[in-house]
C-alpha cells in the first residue's frame, strides 16, 4: 500500500478561502449574489477563520475594504458577485487606484460555458475595471485559483500599491482539484521597488546642502513606504520647512514645529505662497496633482526640484524635475540623510510664520473663534480635536467639511487621515469609517462627512448596527452640496443650480438604525454634544447644523498659479 | 510648439490576453491615434512583442513609454525613430484579371516595384509588395486607376539597429529567483 496519503481535493470555492488564510486574511467585506455562492458557502463553514461583513451595498463592501487598508497598512478584501454586484464595485477599485490603496476585490462570474452568451448577470468586469485596477485576471479554471490569488496580494501591496481584481467564472468555484499554495515573491515583468541610483542621491544631497530657501512638500508616499521614522529624521536633520498634500497629511504630527501646513487649492497660504518663493522644491512620495500646482507652467518655475518617487511614471509627468530619486523613499530618505549637513533657516520660517499669521487673521479666526451667529466647521474640528486629544482616525468624504477637517484637524499619530483625495468620491466615508475602525480597533474613528456625501451610502448605518462597530459619525449639514455651491458663489453669479438639499430628519434616520444620535444648532450645544459622542463606547451620529453658505478659504481658483492663492 | 514625429514603440509582453485593452488605453486615453499596430511572439518563447506607430512629441512619447511599462505584465517598453530601426510593411491588391492581360502598365508597375504575384485565376490576381510606406503606396497609385477590388496594408513590423536586451533581463529574473532559493 502506498503509505504517501493522497491529497484531499477540494473545491475551488474553497481554495479561495484558504488562498486568503494563507494571505492572512481574517477579515472581508461583501455582499453575496448567483454567481459567486460556492465562495459564500466557505464563508459560511469557515466563519471561526474568517470574519465576512455583510454590508448594504457592494461599494460599501470596497469603500470599507479601502479603509481596512489605509488604517491597518495591510491589503483589504472586497468580494461581490458577477454583473451589478461588480459594476458597483467600479466607484471604489477607481478611487484605490487614484490613491494608491492596496485593495483584492474577488468577484463571481458566470460559467465560463456562458462567457459571451450575455448571461444572466453576465458584464465584462475585465473590461470594465481594466483602467481603474492595477492588475486584474479572470480564472476559469479551479487550478489558476491559488497562483493568481498569491499574484493578486503580491501585486496589490508591492511597490506602488493598488487594486487588483479577480474574477472568477462559476464553474471554477465547484471544480475539484489539488490546492497547494505558494506565496508570490516577484513576477519577471513587473519591478515594483527600482533600485536606488547612489548619484542622485549625491546630486540631490548637494542641492539641499546649498539651499538657502528650500521646502519640503510631502505626500501619500511616506505612509505608504513606512517611511514615517526616516521622514522625520530627515526633516528634524536637514531643517527644512515641510508642507503636506492632503493624502500625505498625519505623517508628521500637526504640531511638529517644521510642519508648515498643507498645500493645494485650499492649502494653507505660505506655504502655496512659498512654493513659488522657494529655491529648492523637495517632493516626496506625492504626484504633482493639478489640486496641489494649480497652473504647471506657474509652479515653482524658479526653484530646483528633486523629487523621491516610488513609480518611475511620475517623474516628470506634470512637473518636470531636476533631480529625480526613484525608489523606495524609506531608503532614499535613510540615504539622503546620512547626506546631508544639519541646518537651520531661522529667517525663511519666519516668512512662513508671517504668512500663517495673515491667514490666521483673516481665515481661521473667523473659522475658529467664529463671531457670527451660525455654527462653523472649522468650531466643530476643533471640538473634535479637543475631546479626542487629536488620537482619532478622521475619515473625511468629500467636499468643504473635507477641506476643513484636513485644515484644522490635529494629527498626532500617522495614518490618521483617511480621505478620498484623486478621485474626490462622494460617500467614501461612511464606509471607509467602516474599515478604517476594523483595521485599527483601538482608536478612534471619527468619521466626519457632509449632508451631501452622507446620503450616497447612508444604507451602511445597518453595516455599523449589525457590526455594534463603535465608529463615531458627525454630520456637518449645512443643507447644501457646500463645494459646488461655493464656487456657483464664485464663478457663476450665486446661480445656485441643484446644490440645495431638502434634507430628511438625519437624527431619526439614526434612530430608526437604533443608534444614539442627536443634533446640535447652537454654540453652547457643541462642545458637550462631541464630548458625549466621544464618551460613548457605541456607534454614535451626531449632526451638527452648520451655517448655510460658508465658504473655505484659502482658494487657488481652478487655473491660477499657486500665488495666486485667495485669502477671501 | 514640440514636434511630432514618427515613433516605433516595441514592448515585450508576458502573454496576457487583457494586456491588448490596457495597451490600447494607454493611448486612447490620451488621444493618441494608432498608426499601425503589430503582435506576435517574439525571439523568446512565450514573449509577444507588440510594435505600434504613432506620431507623437518625444516628451510625449516619453510619458507613454513609462505609462506601458508601469503594467505589470510589462516586461520592458522602448521607442525609437525611423532612423534607428529597419522596418517594413506588406500591402496585398486583388485585381481582376483581365486587367493584367490587357494592360501592360500594370505588368510594368509590378516588374518596377519589386512586387510579386501570388495568386492568378481566371478572375482576380493578387499582387504583394512589402516595403516602406511610401513604395506599397506608389504601387497602390498605379494600379488604383485600373479598378482595385480589393487593398489591404499590414501594420508595421520593425526590428532595432541597437540592443534590447530582453533576454538579460529575463536571466536577471531567473537568477535572483534562484538565489533566494
Amino acid at each position: 500500500m502506498n503509505k504517501m496519503k493522497k491529497r484531499k481535493k477540494i473545491s475551488g470555492a474553497e481554495a479561495v478561502i484558504k488562498s486568503l488564510l494563507k494571505e492572512n486574511v481574517d477579515l472581508v467585506y461583501g455582499y453575496p449574489g448567483g454567481a459567486i455562492m460556492p465562495v459564500y458557502d466557505e464563508f459560511f463553514k469557515f466563519q471561526h477563520k474568517v470574519h465576512h461583513v455583510l454590508t448594504r451595498h457592494e461599494q460599501g463592501a470596497v469603500h470599507a475594504a479601502q479603509g481596512y487598508a489605509r488604517s491597518s497598512g495591510r491589503v483589504g478584501v472586497a468580494i461581490a458577485t458577477s454583473g451589478p454586484g461588480a459594476t458597483n464595485l467600479v466607484t471604489g477599485i477607481a478611487d484605490a487606484q487614484i490613491d494608491s490603496t492596496p485593495i483584492v476585490c474577488i468577484t463571481g462570474q458566470v460559467p465560463a460555458h456562458l462567457l459571451g452568451s450575455d448571461a444572466f448577470q453576465e458584464t465584462d468586469i475585465i473590461g470594465i475595471s481594466m483602467p481603474v485596477t492595477k492588475w486584474s485576471y479572470q480564472i476559469t479554471k479551479a487550478s489558476e485559483i491559488p497562483d493568481v490569488i498569491a499574484k493578486a496580494f503580491y501585486i496589490a501591496k508591492s511597490g506602488r500599491p493598488g487594486p487588483v481584481l479577480i474574477d472568477i467564472t462559476k464553474n471554477a468555484q465547484f471544480e475539484m482539484f489539488d490546492f497547494k499554495y505558494k506565496k508570490c515573491v516577484g513576477i519577471r515583468s513587473y519591478n515594483p521597488i527600482p533600485k536606488i541610483d547612489k548619484n542622485k542621491i549625491l546630486e540631490a544631497a548637494n542641492l539641499i546642502n546649498s539651499a538657502k530657501k528650500p521646502l519640503i512638500v510631502w505626500g501619500q508616499g511616506v505612509i505608504l513606504g513606512n517611511a514615517e521614522k526616516e521622514f522625520k529624521s530627515f526633516v528634524e536633520k536637514s531643517g527644512i520647512p515641510a508642507a503636506w498634500t492632503i493624502l500625505g497629511a498625519s505623517a508628521l504630527p500637526t504640531s511638529h514645529e517644521l510642519n508648515v501646513g498643507m498645500v493645494g487649492m485650499h492649502g494653507n497660504y505660505g506655504p502655496n505662497i512659498l512654493t513659488n518663493k522657494c529655491d529648492l522644491l523637495i517632493a516626496i512620495g506625492m504626484r504633482f496633482d493639478d489640486r496641489v500646482t494649480g497652473d504647471t507652467s506657474k509652479y515653482a518655475k524658479q526653484a530646483k526640484i528633486i523629487h523621491l518617487e516610488i513609480d518611475p511614471a511620475e517623474i516628470d509627468k506634470n512637473i518636470k524635475v531636476d533631480v529625480p530619486v526613484i525608489g523606495n523613499c524609506k531608503d532614499s530618505l535613510r540615504m539622503l540623510s546620512k547626506n546631508i549637513k544639519t541646518k537651520s533657516y531661522k529667517n525663511w520660517l519666519k516668512t512662513f510664520d508671517d504668512l500663517m499669521k495673515k491667514e490666521f487673521n483673516k481665515v481661521i479666526k473667523n473659522d475658529l473663534i467664529p463671531k457670527k451667529k451660525g455654527l462653523t466647521m472649522g468650531e466643530s474640528i476643533m471640538a473634535i480635536n479637543k475631546f479626542t486629544k487629536g488620537k482619532a482616525i478622521i475619515v473625511s468624504d468629500v467636499g468643504q467639511h473635507q477641506m476643513v477637517a484636513c485644515r484644522y484637524a490635529n494629527f498626532i499619530e500617522s495614518k490618521s487621515n483617511i480621505t478620498s483625495g484623486g478621485l474626490g468620491t462622494m460617500g467614501f466615508a461612511l464606509p471607509a469609517a467602516i474599515g478604517a475602525k476594523m483595521g485599527a480597533p483601538k482608536r478612534e474613528v471619527v468619521a466626519v462627512i457632509g449632508d451631501g456625501g452622507y446620503q450616497m451610502t447612508i444604507q451602511e448605518l445597518g453595516t455599523i448596527f449589525q457590526l455594534q462597530l463603535p465608529v463615531k459619525i458627525v454630520i456637518l449639514n449645512n443643507d447644501f452640496l457646500g463645494m459646488v455651491r461655493q464656487w456657483q458663489q464664485l464663478f457663476f453669479d450665486k446661480r445656485y443650480a441643484s446644490t440645495e438639499m431638502v434634507n430628511p430628519d438625519f437624527v431619526s434616520i439614526a434612530k430608526a438604525y437604533f443608534l444614539d444620535s442627536e443634533r446640535v444648532e447652537v454654540r453652547s450645544d457643541l462642545e458637550p454634544a462631541v464630548e458625549r459622542m466621544i464618551k460613548s463606547k457605541k456607534p454614535y451620529v451626531l449632526e451638527i447644523c452648520v451655517e448655510k453658505e460658508g465658504n473655505v478659504f484659502p482658494m487657488i481658483p481652478s487655473g491660477a498659479a499657486v500665488s495666486d492663492v485667495r485669502l477671501d | 510648439m514640440e514636434k511630432k514625429i514618427l515613433y516605433t514603440v516595441s514592448i515585450y509582453t508576458e502573454n496576457n490576453i487583457g494586456l491588448l485593452n490596457r495597451i490600447s488605453a494607454i493611448f486612447l486615453k490620451r488621444h493618441i491615434n494608432i498608426e499601425s499596430f503589430t503582435t506576435s511572439e517574439c525571439e523568446i518563447e512565450n514573449v509577444f512583442r507588440f510594435i505600434i506607430v504613432v506620431e507623437m512629441t518625444e516628451s510625449g512619447i516619453e510619458k507613454v513609454i513609462k505609462q506601458i511599462e508601469k503594467q505589470v505584465d510589462v516586461i520592458k517598453a522602448f521607442y525609437h525613430t525611423d532612423e534607428e530601426t529597419i522596418f517594413q510593411e506588406t500591402a496585398l491588391y486583388k485585381v481582376k484579371s483581365n486587367s493584367l492581360f490587357e494592360e501592360r502598365h500594370i505588368q510594368n508597375s509590378i516588374k518596377e516595384s519589386n512586387a510579386r504575384i501570388i495568386t492568378v485565376n481566371p478572375k482576380f490576381f493578387v499582387i504583394e509588395k512589402t516595403g516602406f510606406r511610401h513604395e506599397t503606396d506608389k504601387l497602390y497609385n498605379d494600379l488604383a486607376p485600373y479598378g482595385l477590388l480589393q487593398f489591404t496594408r499590414s501594420g508595421r513590423i520593425a526590428v532595432t539597429k541597437s540592443k534590447m536586451g530582453i533576454s538579460e533581463i529575463i536571466n536577471k529574473f531567473k537568477n535572483q529567483k534562484k538565489k533566494k532559493k
